[in-house]
Order: structure tokens, then sequence, then C-alpha cells
């Protein structure tokens, strides 16, 4: 990926991040905690699931610019899929993060992160958020 | 200053996380490895020569450390793992016997969770009740604060000598003489203060003191309780076995060591009391009243500068150390310091052990600047130059 569009692409998710607000009807959502011990971000994900669908995800907390816009483009990225999708999209996700073979072709803007394992530091800030997100899908089969 | 003696300041970083931990100079990693080298056998058996020599330098260390702190006993100064353990040792060695429910003791929000979560232990294990004392608008400490906390209940103030995120500097020998006339201990977490001052405990009068040997170019693993011996006397060994008791013949019949041994259970850290003493020695030889004006000299000359940077919010502005905390308006703390990284520089992000602080500053996170004298004004203006450019940060901050 050319480094400007990536840099864009991050930079514009930071900066306006989808869904970074409490959901309205709070009490349809669960809630996880997802943050790291090894940095300071700190990110609380709600998650709207309905007959084997994800409806809505929104996220708050502070975190710096690689876990905040990777969590806003993969809520972008999995509202409307199914757990199985989600399971696998994430799947996908990580193994681009760890180097191992992945499909490009499902993960949009989140290839902004295909060259991340460069920064060590930094590839848990990448994954933060889909931690959180899998701890909840976990209890989905 | 003394930059040739640290090996680390060859490797082209600008080391500026001092407050976290300090590089080493070469006398104290060649007097750790000369121990492992040379004379590599267990202290307290001297039944052989390598043995005895350990002995006398772990001795020497000890009394290294009495001198520099100037404490009157070589009993008064226990090796411990770090301000951590001593802190800890103090609370539930000697506190959680002696306080009773309804006491009080007084802390800062500032405290270092080291300072804050072994009271918080006592306050859930023997319900006393853990207090603040508030802090005036420069996150100072002032005496008619602490008087004004000061209840008929109050039986312990637990304080940092200078703090690890304001690095505000605390009269603890004025509070000192206060306590004392209350009936009132005072436990002194010295982490930020002994590696940046000349330390006297006679003259500030504390009764518990506590330091880590790495924040003052020491090795890890390695520090200091010291304790008035009339206390230190009545300080429960939590740690109980070899090295520190006289003869067990049976359960019932269990003789402890005299000070300091009673309180150093276990083979100890000898490579790192050993390292600690010459440690002190570098020090020594330096002058803590030299390194204390080089540091204050330098944070001016930092702080002259960071304050002409306008999107820079400076939390600490007033400040008797060598720190200086900071966000950039609109980035986030930790991708300033990643981007000082990119250039080999070295801060620290987040809230620095001092959660409580939060309530007191309105910031969470913050990016934290620890001087100490091997920095120079030329390290300075590496980083301010970085920080003056804020859309460069902004574009290589990922
Ligand atoms: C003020 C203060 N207290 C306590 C500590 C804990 O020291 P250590 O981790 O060496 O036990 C630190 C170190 O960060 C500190 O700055």
């Amino acid at each position: 990926m050319d480094e400007n569009l990536r840099r864009e692409i991050i930079l514009d998710h930071y900066t306006n991040p989808l869904n970074k607000k409490i959901p309205e009807n709070k009490e349809n959502y669960e809630k996880i905690n997802t943050n790291n011990s090894s940095c300071i971000d700190n990110l609380d994900i709600y998650i709207e699931i309905k007959d084997n669908l994800i409806k809505d995800i929104c996220f708050t907390g502070e975190a710096c610019a690689i876990s905040t816009s990777s969590c806003s483009i993969m809520i972008h990225n999995l509202i409307g899929k199914t757990i199985k999708e989600a399971k696998e999209y994430i799947l996908n996700f990580k193994n681009m993060i760890d180097e191992l073979p992945y499909n490009e072709d499902i993960l949009n803007e989140a290839l902004a992160y295909n060259n991340i394992y460069k920064q060590n530091n930094r590839k848990h800030c990448a994954f933060l958020p889909y931690e959180g997100i899998l701890k909840i899908l976990a209890k989905y089969e | 200053m003394n930059r040739e003696d640290f090996p680390m300041l060859n490797k082209d970083i600008i080391y500026l996380d001092n407050g976290a931990t300090t590089l080493k100079p070469q006398v104290v990693i060649d007097k750790i490895v000369d121990y492992y080298t040379n004379y590599s056998a267990n202290a307290h058996r001297g039944d052989y020569d390598i043995s005895f020599k350990v002995d006398q330098e772990y001795e020497q260390a000890r009394e290294k450390v009495r001198q520099f702190i100037n404490a009157q006993k070589r009993e008064e100064i226990i090796f411990t793992s770090g301000s951590t353990e001593s802190l800890n040792m103090i609370a539930n060695g000697f506190f959680k016997n002696y306080l009773e429910p309804t006491d009080e003791i007084l802390i800062t929000t500032s405290e270092h969770a080291s300072n804050v979560l072994p009271w918080f232990h006592l306050q859930n294990t023997i319900g006393v009740q853990v207090k603040y004392i508030p802090l005036d608008n420069n996150h100072y400490v002032t005496l008619d604060n602490v008087i004004k906390s000061i209840t008929p209940n109050t039986k312990v103030i637990a304080l940092a000598g200078i703090t690890n995120v304001i690095g505000d500097e605390r009269p603890i020998k004025e509070i000192c003489h206060l306590a004392h006339q209350h009936n009132i201990f005072v436990v002194m977490d010295a982490s930020q203060y002994v590696p940046h001052r000349k330390t006297d405990v006679v003259d500030l009068d504390v009764d518990f003191l506590a330091f880590s040997g790495h924040k003052m170019c020491g090795p890890t693993g390695i520090g200091v309780l010291y304790g008035k011996k009339e206390l230190l006397e009545e300080l429960e060994p939590l740690n109980l076995g070899g090295g520190m008791n006289e003869s067990f013949d049976s359960p019932n019949e269990v003789y402890f060591k005299e000070l300091p041994a009673r309180l150093e259970a276990g083979t100890p850290n000898i490579a790192g009391a050993i390292g600690l003493g010459a440690a002190i020695d570098y020090l020594t030889k330096i002058g803590m009243t030299k390194i204390q004006e080089y540091e204050i000299n330098l944070r001016k000359y930092a702080l002259e500068k960071l304050i002409k940077i306008p999107y820079l919010d400076i939390l600490n502005i007033e400040s008797d150390s060598g720190i200086i905390a900071f966000n950039v308006e609109g980035i986030f703390s930790q991708d300033v310091a990643y981007y000082l990284n990119k250039y080999n520089i070295c801060v620290r992000a987040g809230n620095h052990c001092a959660k409580n602080l939060k309530s007191e500053v309105g910031v969470k996170n913050s990016i934290r600047l620890s001087l100490y004298f091997y920095n120079t004004e030329s390290e300075i203006d590496d980083l301010v130059e970085l920080l003056s450019n804020k859309e460069k940060m902004r574009i290589e901050m990922i």
C-alpha cells in the first residue's frame, strides 16, 4: 500500500472514528473492556448481536492513533456480518498482523496495518479492539 | 556531565526516562562482574576466603548506604528488593500490628502505586482509614494542608519526598516535626529523592524511608528500607527462613537473629548490594549537591523552550526536580512517545503508576521527561526541535 494512502486512512479514522460513542439503547448491547498492560490504550467496546448477526458496534475510551483507527475500521467491517463471518474476518486480520498467509480481498481499509509487524510494539495496538470483540464472540458458536 | 562513564550513552539514544530507571556507569557494571567473576560465593558462610570477602563487601555496601543517608546505625539499613518491597514491609510488618481499626493514614493523590496499595491493603484487612492531604494549585503539599488534615486518629503520614509525575519536593522535615508532636509516624517514599538530593535521615527525622538502587545508577532488584532502630526492632519479619534465625529446635523454640539480619531472610541480592555500594561511591564522588543543581538548571533550560510551543500543555510548570510532564494538544501521549522513539528518544507515556493523580490534574495520561545529570542541553534541543513541528509529529506518529 502507498505510504500516503496508508497514513491518510489511519489518520482519517483516528480523527473521525466511526461510532466512538456510548450507544443509545445500551441495554441491547454487550460491553467489554479491552486494554493492554504494556501500553496505556484502554477501550470499552459495545456490541449488539441479534439473530446471529452483528447489528452494531460502538466504542469509547482513550487510545493511540493505531488502536483507535483500527477499532473504527473494524467496526466498519464487522457490522452486518454473521458471527461466523466475523470470526473468519478477525482470524484473517490476525494472520496479516502475524505475517501468516491471509486473504487481502476481504480486508479493505484494514490493509493499512499490513506492515505493522515491522513495529513490534504497535502490533498489539492494531489488534487490541479485535481482542475485545473476540472475547464476546467466543460465547457464540 | 560524566557522560563518558555510561556505556549506554554510546548507543545513540537520548534517554529521558530516568524516573523509571537510570543508566549504569561502567564502575557499577565492573563491580558486579567482579563479584560474579572473582569471588562468587554466598554471604554469611565465611569458612573460606572468597566467602569471607563476600561478607566484607556486602557489609561494606551497607556501611556505604548508611553514610550516604546519614543513618546512625548499621542495623537501621535493611537491604530489600526495592522501594516497593520496603514500603510493603513497613505497612505489613510494622503498621499492621501497631494500628487500631479507628486509626487514619494520610497520603496524597500524587503518590506512586507502591505508596498507595500497601495502605489500601491495611484499610481492607485491619479497617484503618486511608485519607488524602489536599494538594494546592501547583499540586504541592503545604504544611498548612497537613495541619488541616491531621485528626486525633491520624497515626501515619506516608509521602513521597519527591513525586514521580509532578516532581514536587515535600517539606518532609517540617512535616516530621509537626507529626511527631502529635505522635504520628512519618514514612518517606524516597524513590525519587535519594537519587537526586543529599539525604540526611537524622536531619529529616523520618521514621521509615524507602528507596531503590536502580533509580540511582545502581542495579535492579536491590533497594533499602531504613527505619529508626527502635521501630525496626518491632517490625515483624514477613520472610522467615535461612540467614535470619538463631535456632529452631521446635515450633515454639524459634529464635531470630538481631537486626539487620532478622529482616533479610534467604540469600540476599549480593551482587545488587555490592553494585549499589559502587553506585553510591560514584554519586558521592560527583557530589549530590552538584547533581541537584545541574538537574534543576537543565530543567529550567528545557522548560523555557518547551513553554514556547503553543500546543504543549505542561502539567507541572512549578517543580523542584528534573521532571516535566506534558501533553500535546490533540495527540495521544503514547503516539508522541512512539514518534520520539523513531528518533531514539526515550520518554515515558502513561499514568506513571500515579493513577489517583487523574482527579488532581484532570488528565489520565501524559508524557514524562525525567532528567539526570548525564542529560545535556543539546539533547533537550533535539527534543524541542522534534516537538516544535506538529505536522511532522502527526505524520510520523504512525
Ligand atoms: C515515587 C516512587 N515510589 C515508588 C516507586 C517504586 O519503585 P520500585 O519499582 O523500584 O520498587 C517508584 C518507581 O517508579 C517511584 O517513582
